[in-house]
């Protein structure tokens, strides 16, 4: 009987989003809308210098001529987003940054309890320095000091503005330029915070970075901007995750990641990505157009995304590498599960300029309820790149009959040297599978989530330990009713 | 009251009757073997029991310990006790064999009330149990049955077999495609865990698994019906003679 009052209860709980909470710190908010004056208040409540306000008053006079102009290629359905229904700026009500944990609001620390970043702990325990988003502005960062030994810097994109403007002139929109598309421009104009982190020359940095999202605020929409420069011979591992609480409104993500890798420099860039992925019926959830990119500017740089996408409404993201540096390599490697009425597009692109660069293509699309899952990646080969080499692998799991799974891969070679292969796979999960697995004891969903993540293993492997625990769990949860 | 107490039961499918009426009395500490020509419904029977979808439950009723085996879904009847080793044990990619075997291990343990069984003490028996199987270990760490021999696979069914002490184990074919090392060490195994609360069903087209597993009584399975019941001798005499004398008077 236990046994099935847990069922129950495990059912009952597929409904409520397993994050769906609200806090109710006060925030202080730009009025509703987006218009110069707004790009002004945020820039003069960051108190930035007049070099950030001219490029996010460029970013926004540019915006304004493509007003009309949103991407309508990905394999998307949505209705018409009013820009001028969203809040730009909110932040939580903290008075003057707090200088230790003890400082910090009793109600966000908990708020970081539920979701699972005890702050303290994890700076006593884990060894990870957390920046922590709230509402967009940064609250807490720990291992700073640490860290500035070493001559690392991490610490929130506003106050890299200001305390270290030449490298944040030098790099920011050196990868994804203002004027790169609708969403990264509209982001030059309006974003509130993000991480900056940089890696001085020969050091692998000893702990992994880490940064929690989180939206909060009705509303508002977040705008992140991100930027890590991995400086010569150095190597660092960035994981970023996160979750929302519930609501029926749908919010506007539109985040920047510019990555800069130099001579014989790593980035690997995790993300776990959890947002509230609206109801069953489509009702709500995060509408997320992101854009990420790495330049693998050194010879024998390197980069590897591994994302595993199980959030939100709307995913339209393509990390992507542009492989200058002779002998570069580029890897992604993706999970992206859509449910019920989940939509994403997503995939990679992969430009390869210098001699000698490699990339690799691990894609996984699952797709259960009603839901519809695109792979759309790009492999370019330029007349440069010599002896370049791509491999791509995109498999799909079908979950039920009702949902979509498709691939688009374009490749273009303009190099006769180069060898690119691309392997695609679709299957369903079998009853005889199912029939298998449930013979053994295991609940349909146990069963689901067992097979999947078999699926999913050669991606999840790639994630670092903290989260490959919590993508594993992830992936049973966000499947949840798409059986039975 | 018996273990098991299959009475009359009909099966159809996609609208053709399989099974035309079995009844079959099983104790704990029994073992019974069902034999019979191809096609005659034998694997039917076991999914049937196992409680696979697409089987039709026309009549009849199927009590196990007491309570109604036909209501309860696959996956309750495999916590209650009831395992299936099946003919063709399917391939699960990305699955090591042990997050798999944990994975069972602990859904039985949650029904019982206890907690997931602690990593170390997991690795320490399945360590004895890959021995007493002669399963090499290295086996476990790869994906379940994928690239498996036969006789891996079947190895690897009675792995899960002992590790979840059923109460009502169905081998299905489990001598089919063995060789006669891997067939004695499969036999071994299953007779390691006869005891007096566990009852036994075994499928089989040949008489060859029974001489390793003796049974103490023998149903002969032909056209959806059991038509003979004997101790182990009947099934010496079918090796004999086979099973022309059922068919023919099926037939009639």
């Amino acid at each position: 009987m236990a046994a099935t009052q847990q069922t129950v209860d495990a059912v009952r709980d597929v409904e409520k989003y397993k994050y769906g909470w609200e806090t109710n710190i006060e925030s202080d908010m730009a009025p509703k809308g987006l218009s110069e004056d707004i790009v002004r208040f945020i820039s003069a409540k960051k108190e930035e210098p007049e070099w950030m306000l001219d490029w996010r008053l460029k970013a926004y006079r540019l915006w304004l001529t493509q007003e009309d102009q949103e991407p309508d290629w990905a394999k998307l359905k949505y209705p018409k987003i009013d820009y001028q229904d969203s809040y730009y700026y909110a932040s939580p009500n903290l008075g003057d940054a707090p200088k230790s944990l003890d400082e910090v609001d009793p109600k966000l620390l908990e708020t970081y309890e539920k979701l699972g970043i005890p702050l303290r702990e994890q700076e006593m325990l884990a060894g990870v320095a957390v920046d922590a988003v709230f509402d967009s502005v940064s609250v807490a960062t720990t291992y700073k000091k640490k860290l500035n030994e070493l001559g690392v810097i991490f610490c929130p994109m506003s106050e890299a503005i200001k305390e270290h403007p030449e490298l944040v002139q030098k790099y920011l929109g050196s990868v994804v330029p203002y004027s790169d598309n609708f969403f990264a421009t509209l982001n030059c104009a309006v974003f509130t915070d993000g991480s900056f982190v940089y890696i001085p020359k020969g050091l692998r940095c000893p702990m992994e970075l880490s940064t929690y999202f989180r939206i909060n605020e009705k509303n508002t929409g977040q705008f992140e901007r991100t930027l890590i420069i991995a400086d010569e011979g150095s190597y660092v591992s960035y994981l970023e995750g996160c979750t929302a609480p519930q609501r029926d409104e749908n919010q506007l993500h539109a985040a920047v990641v510019e990555l800069v890798v130099l001579d014989d420099a790593e980035i690997k860039y995790s993300t776990v990505q959890n947002w509230y992925p609206g109801d069953e019926d489509g009702k709500g959830g995060i509408y997320n157009f992101v854009t990420k990119r790495a330049a693998c500017r050194g010879k024998n740089s390197k980069v590897m995304w591994t994302q595993v996408e199980t959030g939100s409404a709307i995913t339209w993201k393509y990390p992507s590498c542009i492989l200058q540096g002779d002998n570069s390599s580029g890897e992604f490697y993706s999970v992206a599960i859509t449910n019920n009425r989940q939509q994403a597009d997503t995939g990679t692109k992969m430009i390869h300029l210098g001699k000698n660069t490699r990339s690799k293509i691990i894609a996984k699309g699952i797709s259960a309820g009603r839901s519809n899952s695109t792979y759309r990646g790009l492999v370019r080969i330029q007349p440069k790149a010599e002896g370049a080499r791509n491999f791509t692998q995109c498999d799909s799991l079908l979950i039920g009959n009702q949902c979509g799974a498709h691939t688009v891969p374009y490749i273009e070679s303009r190099n006769p040297t180069a060898q690119t292969e691309h392997e695609a796979t679709t299957s369903k999960i079998s009853d005889e599978q199912m029939f298998y697995c449930q013979q053994r004891g295991m609940n349909p969903e146990e069963a689901i989530s067992l097979i999947v993540n078999g699926f999913c293993k050669e991606v999840l492997q790639t994630l670092p330990m903290e989260f490959a625990v919590e993508a594993q769990k992830l992936v049973g949860i966000s499947l949840e009713g798409s059986v039975g | 009251m018996s273990l098991i107490e299959i009475k009359d039961l009909h099966v159809s499918v996609d609208g053709k009757e399989i099974l035309k009426g079995i009844d079959l009395n099983m104790d704990g500490g029994e073992i019974h073997a069902i034999m019979g020509p191809n096609g005659t419904g034998k694997s039917t029977l076991s999914y049937v029991l196992a409680g696979k979808d697409g089987y039709e439950i026309t009549q009849g009723s199927v009590l196990f310990d007491g309570k109604n085996l036909l209501d309860m879904e696959a996956d309750e009847r495999a916590r209650a006790g009831v395992f299936l080793a099946f003919q063709y044990p399917m391939e699960i990619p990305g699955v090591a064999t042990a997050t798999f075997l944990k994975t069972a291990l602990n859904a039985k343990r949650r029904e019982q009330g206890l907690d997931e069984i602690d990593a170390m003490d997991f690795l320490n028996l399945i360590k004895s149990k890959t021995k007493e199987l002669e399963i090499p270990y290295e086996m476990i760490k790869r994906p379940l049955n994928v690239g498996f021999s036969g006789g891996e696979k079947k190895r690897a069914e009675v792995l899960q077999m002992s590790l979840l002490e059923p109460r009502f184990a169905i081998l299905d074919e489990t001598d089919s495609g063995l060789d006669i090392d891997a067939l004695k060490v499969v036999s071994d195994g299953v007779n390691a865990l006869r005891s007096p609360d566990r009852a036994f069903l075994i499928i089989t087209h040949y008489q060859r698994l029974l001489s390793y597993i003796v049974p103490d009584h023998v149903h002969v399975l032909v056209g959806g019906r059991i038509v003979e019941s004997g101790d182990k001798t009947l099934a010496e005499l079918l090796e004999a003679e086979g099973y022309a004398r059922f068919e023919e008077s099926e037939a009639a």
